[in-house]
């Protein structure tokens, strides 16, 4: 190459960079759920190659010995067992109306737990199982359900019971709005916030299976399959929505409204990353 | 009877002590509105801390009560505090994507 061109090659090779540099940019930055899943699910199968990947859903249970043992003892007399059958009858009763919860879901609500949340195109939002039962009500004339514990907790517990074992099958349709909607979740998961400066994957990501003070961190991977739940810490049942509040107050952060789209969407990424492995709900946790 | 004499000299000496008390008045109650406007920006940001809120009622209650130093320390903490808060947001706003599993 001659002195005179060497500058302009130089230009060249500078500009490309550049342009291959923004192009590697926005590759990093676009929206690919099934990419991020297989890249989580990876990320939690090499970490813990001892656990089998259905086991994840069973939370802190799948990283403790001493803890499973506990869990299976309890699992004789689960403390769900009363809100499995509230909620039963909650589902079977109708509403002034005369219609029940049936006639709001496909396959009348049993076995379908798996498919929430599902973003629904109509309404350009993401819908979690609560917010599909809090609908139904409203929509039947019915007052809705507190988000957090109680009614809602039992008939989540009810249909997730119907479910057990079904594997997590949440998509994520090519629509600006579900994209938007999952990437706002996936930020909130792992945004740090609150006076401990704490992300939910500080806990559920970077440090499953170690202790917290007396408590063993559970997977992210999973998570979501076990909701509703039993705590012992709560003294009774508890909503996904419940348990992410509880997350935001544990780092010492003010949570969200129980109503916060930014629950469901977080909801949406932590199930969509779960596809695959099984509905185990309702759980029980210390 | 307080002589003429004693009037003028008590008068000087409470006049500055009473000029400082309403300058710590006024100014644990601009602290205050200080901290209550960056709150007020860390509840918009979705990223309270109660801590916050709780040093916000606890200079409130002390400005109420005429503990003005007090009301001042607590509206400097939740200053401090919600201002904290915004930084994380702000910081956060680039840095999840650093934690982000690819």
């Amino acid at each position: 190459m001659s002195a005179r061109h060497a500058p302009a090659a130089g230009l060249a090779l500078v500009l490309g960079l550049a342009v291959c540099g923004i192009a590697g940019a926005r590759a990093a930055d676009a929206v690919d759920p099934k990419a991020d899943m297989k890249a989580f699910q990876a990320y939690f199968y090499e970490k813990f190659p001892n656990v089998k990947h259905e086991d994840f859903v069973n939370g802190p249970y799948s990283m403790d010995e001493g803890m499973r043992k506990q869990w299976e003892e309890k699992e004789e007399f689960p403390p769900y067992d009363f809100a499995v059958e509230k909620g039963k009858e909650l589902f079977e009763t109708p509403f002034k109306n005369g219609k029940t919860f049936a006639d709001c879901f496909e396959n009348g609500g049993i076995g379908v737990r798996q498919t929430y949340p599902r973003f629904d195109a109509k309404l350009g939002e993401v819908v979690t199982l609560e917010y599909a039962v809090n609908r139904c009500l409203t929509e039947n004339g019915e007052t809705p359900y507190s988000y957090v514990k109680d009614d809602m907790a039992a008939v989540t517990a009810y249909m997730a019971f119907t479910s057990r074992g079904k594997p997590f099958a949440i998509t994520v349709p090519d629509d600006p709005r579900a994209l938007a909607a999952y990437e706002a979740g996936k930020q909130y998961f792992y945004t740090r916030r609150g006076q401990l400066n704490f992300s939910c994957a500080s806990c559920h990501v970077q440090n499953p299976g170690r202790r917290i003070r007396a408590e063993v961190l559970a997977p992210a991977l999973g998570i979501t399959a076990a909701l509703p739940i039993y705590r012992s810490e709560w003294g009774g049942m508890g909503t996904a929505t419940r348990r992410y509040m509880s997350c935001n107050s544990q780092v010492r952060g003010t949570p969200l409204a129980p109503d916060d789209p930014l629950y469901r969407d977080v909801d949406y990424f932590l199930s969509f990353m779960s596809n695959g492995l099984p509905i185990s709900g309702p759980g029980a946790r210390p | 009877m307080i002589s003429a004499f004693a009037r003028v000299v008590l008068v000087f000496l409470l006049l500055p002590g009473s000029a400082a008390l309403a300058a710590n008045a006024q100014e644990a109650n601009d602290a205050y509105a200080a901290a209550k406007a960056l709150s007020d920006k860390a509840a918009a940001n979705k990223n309270q801390w109660p801590a916050t809120a709780t040093a916000l009622a606890a200079a409130k209650a002390a400005s109420e009560a005429g503990r003005t130093d007090e009301a001042l320390a607590k509206a400097k903490e939740a200053e401090a505090l919600a201002r904290a808060s915004i930084d994380q947001t702000e910081r956060e706003k680039t840095a999840w994507k650093d934690a982000v599993i690819r």
